[in-house]
């Protein structure tokens, strides 16, 4: 048998090919953004830094609370604490392994630390010693992490996808994808609350507030109704939330009532409320989750409903088992259906 | 912070608790017919001045805020340790021969979860030195003037993690912090220096900011004198020990065999090894 000589091989795709300038339809040219605002829409009120600010909230009243970060502070908010509080803040350089295994020895010496950097890389690159110095020995250490899921245009090296399918294996864990500023908030000060470790996504700079005009109130473990609906239930993590809400705005207009259930907490999932609203017959059932299809909201729900035999039509709106582009995130979103267009298309659909 | 420890005045020699631990070690590898034995040997005279010179803390309290934190980041030297744990009083020796087994609180790698005095678990490797770093900060910011002691072994210098952690606590000038590396030149496919360890340590640790002393870890009077200068050097800089220690020592037919990682010991040649040692009890 001859054996195949090896050489260079091209894996390029056709993106080398040149292109024209890219415009939207008004005329003005896209360009990437890893910017939160562009998470936003028209005329919504955003709140600046919830993170940063309610840990600074927080530490006034406990002297056990203090921050690490990995060479993102201002990436992060967390900046805002670090301001405020010099002493009780810890750079700890572009070196994620020691950040996370120094919060672990602060934590055991007794402070509750705040851990800040970028989603990627504490799931891809500190898991170890996430799960070994800190969750096998159920530390009170917070792991906060900025641009979850497709939050930047930067493309795969930045973009967290996979982030919750690869810490929901992980025992003791608690994982939380927050909608917005006020949960943000809210959730800062329950995740300190928590005994054990938490990993929370972060939206950071100018954070949109939807969560408020509801009347909402996190709690740690647990889903809620945002509001009821009869054609169909929107089990939403995250800012998915968020779209879950101006897409039932939107279908609604078109005669279809849409429910809308957050989960900000992954886990523990709250099976309770989960279960008790999808059995409820008639609704289409439909996850949207800011995350891979692959080990997510979606499938955690699919799974236990039919572990507990309720069976109602299901579908999931998350993003696809690829590394995706890089560009503007408004069009990355139409693209991959996470925009409010793309799920009201998807729903009627299925009507 | 000051040398003295509760150990000034103690009546039993440093030669007879590395003895004792060395003792302690093979009845407990006896057990499973097996264990890290070669590890425990090289170790104990380490162990020894650790225990019995340089740490403070409270037998029968093992969580006191007051003592020195020891961390073995090296988890499967959990029997070297538990042996120095016994001798301290801190752990049981009627459990010893537990080791290993069902539902024992000595397991073959140490956990903090099962076993008092047992600080951190260790064995995923790279990590002692890192929580270590953070113990110091915290200790620092709680005004304790408790030392920070990180064991960790030569294989665990390949893991980039590990000098993430000898930046980092050189940066925050952590001089509560001590690391002991044992370095007997062994890990799991060969010798260490034949890996990415080439033998000259010290010089690395030092040009990272750190005081670095490299001596004999089976000479009892340098080690004492190593540790006395890591805990009394009035610079605000880490400190590491490398320790040189031969793997099975004290035990010359077990020091003579092939040395690898998991050295091989026949069934009758435990209680060779234990009259061996009971043939010359230190004083």
């Amino acid at each position: 048998m001859q054996e195949a000589p090896i050489g260079p091989t091209s894996r390029r795709k056709s993106k080398y090919t040149p292109r024209a300038v890219p415009v939207s339809e008004d005329g003005a040219r896209l360009t990437t953004s890893a910017m939160i605002a562009s998470l936003d829409a028209e005329g919504r009120d955003t709140v600046a830094a919830p993170f940063g600010n309610a840990l600074c909230d927080l530490a006034a009243k406990r002297d056990d609370i203090v921050g690490l970060t990995a060479d993102l502070s201002k990436y992060t908010d967390l900046h805002v604490f670090a301001n405020a509080y010099p002493d009780r803040f810890y750079q700890m350089g572009m070196a994620e392994q020691v950040m996370i295994s120094a919060a672990a020895g602060l934590a055991r010496e007794g402070f509750t630390p705040f851990a800040t950097t970028y989603a990627v890389f504490a799931s891809r690159r500190a898991y170890d010693f996430i799960i070994m110095a800190i969750a096998e020995e159920n530390l009170p250490v917070k792991i906060v992490c900025a641009l979850p899921g497709l939050t930047t245009g930067y493309g795969p090296s930045h973009q967290a996808t996979e982030d919750l399918a690869i810490f929901r294996g992980m025992p003791n864990l608690t994982i939380v994808d927050p909608c917005d500023a006020t949960e943000i908030t809210q959730a800062t000060h329950a995740i300190a609350d928590h005994p054990g470790p938490v990993y929370m996504r972060l939206l950071r700079g100018k954070v949109p507030d939807v969560l408020g005009e509801y009347g909402y109130n996190f709690q740690l473990g647990k889903a809620q109704m945002i509001h009821g609906g009869s054609d169909v239930l929107f089990i939403s993590t995250g800012f998915m939330t968020m779209r879950a809400l101006d897409a039932a705005k939107a279908l609604r207009a078109e005669g279809t009532d849409c429910a809308v259930l957050h989960v900000p907490t992954l886990k523990p999932l709250d099976t309770e409320t989960i279960r008790a609203e999808a059995a409820k017959t008639g609704r289409l059932v439909v996850t949207l989750e800011n995350h891979t299809i692959t080990g997510g909201l979606g499938e955690a729900v699919a799974a236990d409903l039919m572990r507990a035999g309720i069976h109602p039509a299901f579908d999931s709106i998350a993003l696809p088992d690829e590394f995706l582009d890089a560009g503007a995130l408004p069009t990355l979103h139409d693209q991959y259906g996470l925009s409010v267009e793309s799920i009201v298309d998807r729903v009627s659909s299925r009507l | 912070m000051s040398t003295e420890t509760q150990h000034a005045g103690a009546n039993v020699s440093l030669a007879r608790r590395a003895w004792s631990i060395r003792r302690l070690a093979l009845r407990m590898a006896e057990v499973q017919g097996q264990g890290y034995i070669g590890q425990a040997l090289g170790v104990a005279d380490v162990l020894a001045v650790s225990y019995f010179h340089a740490l403070n803390y409270r037998p029968d309290e093992p969580e006191w805020e007051g003592r020195d934190r020891f961390y073995l980041s090296i988890g499967h030297y959990a029997i070297a340790l538990y042996s120095a744990m016994i001798e301290a009083g801190i752990l049981p020796e009627d459990e010893l021969e537990t080791y290993g087994m069902d539902d024992s609180r000595m397991p073959m790698s140490g956990m903090a979860a099962y076993t008092p005095g047992m600080e951190i678990t260790g064995g995923s490797l790279g990590h002692g030195l890192g929580i270590a770093v953070g113990a110091a900060l915290g200790l620092k910011r709680k005004k304790n003037p408790a030392f920070v002691y990180n064991m960790m072994s030569d294989g665990e210098l390949g893991e980039g993690s590990t000098w993430e952690a000898v930046m980092s606590a050189s940066s925050h000038q952590l001089d509560n912090l001590i690391c002991v590396v044992d370095f007997n030149d062994q890990q799991a496919d060969g010798p260490t220096t034949q890996a990415l360890a080439k033998g000259d340590e010290a010089p690395k640790w030092a040009a990272f900011g750190w005081h670095a002393q490299e001596v004999d870890g089976n000479d009892l009077n340098a080690l004492v004198a190593a540790f006395d200068t890591a805990r009394n050097l009035r610079e605000p800089r880490p400190r590491v020990i490398i320790c040189k220690t031969q793997m099975c020592k004290g035990v010359p037919f077990l020091e003579e065999r092939e040395i690898t990682h998991f050295v091989r010991v026949e069934p009758s040649e435990w209680a060779r090894a234990i009259a061996i040692l009971d043939d010359a009890i230190p004083a």
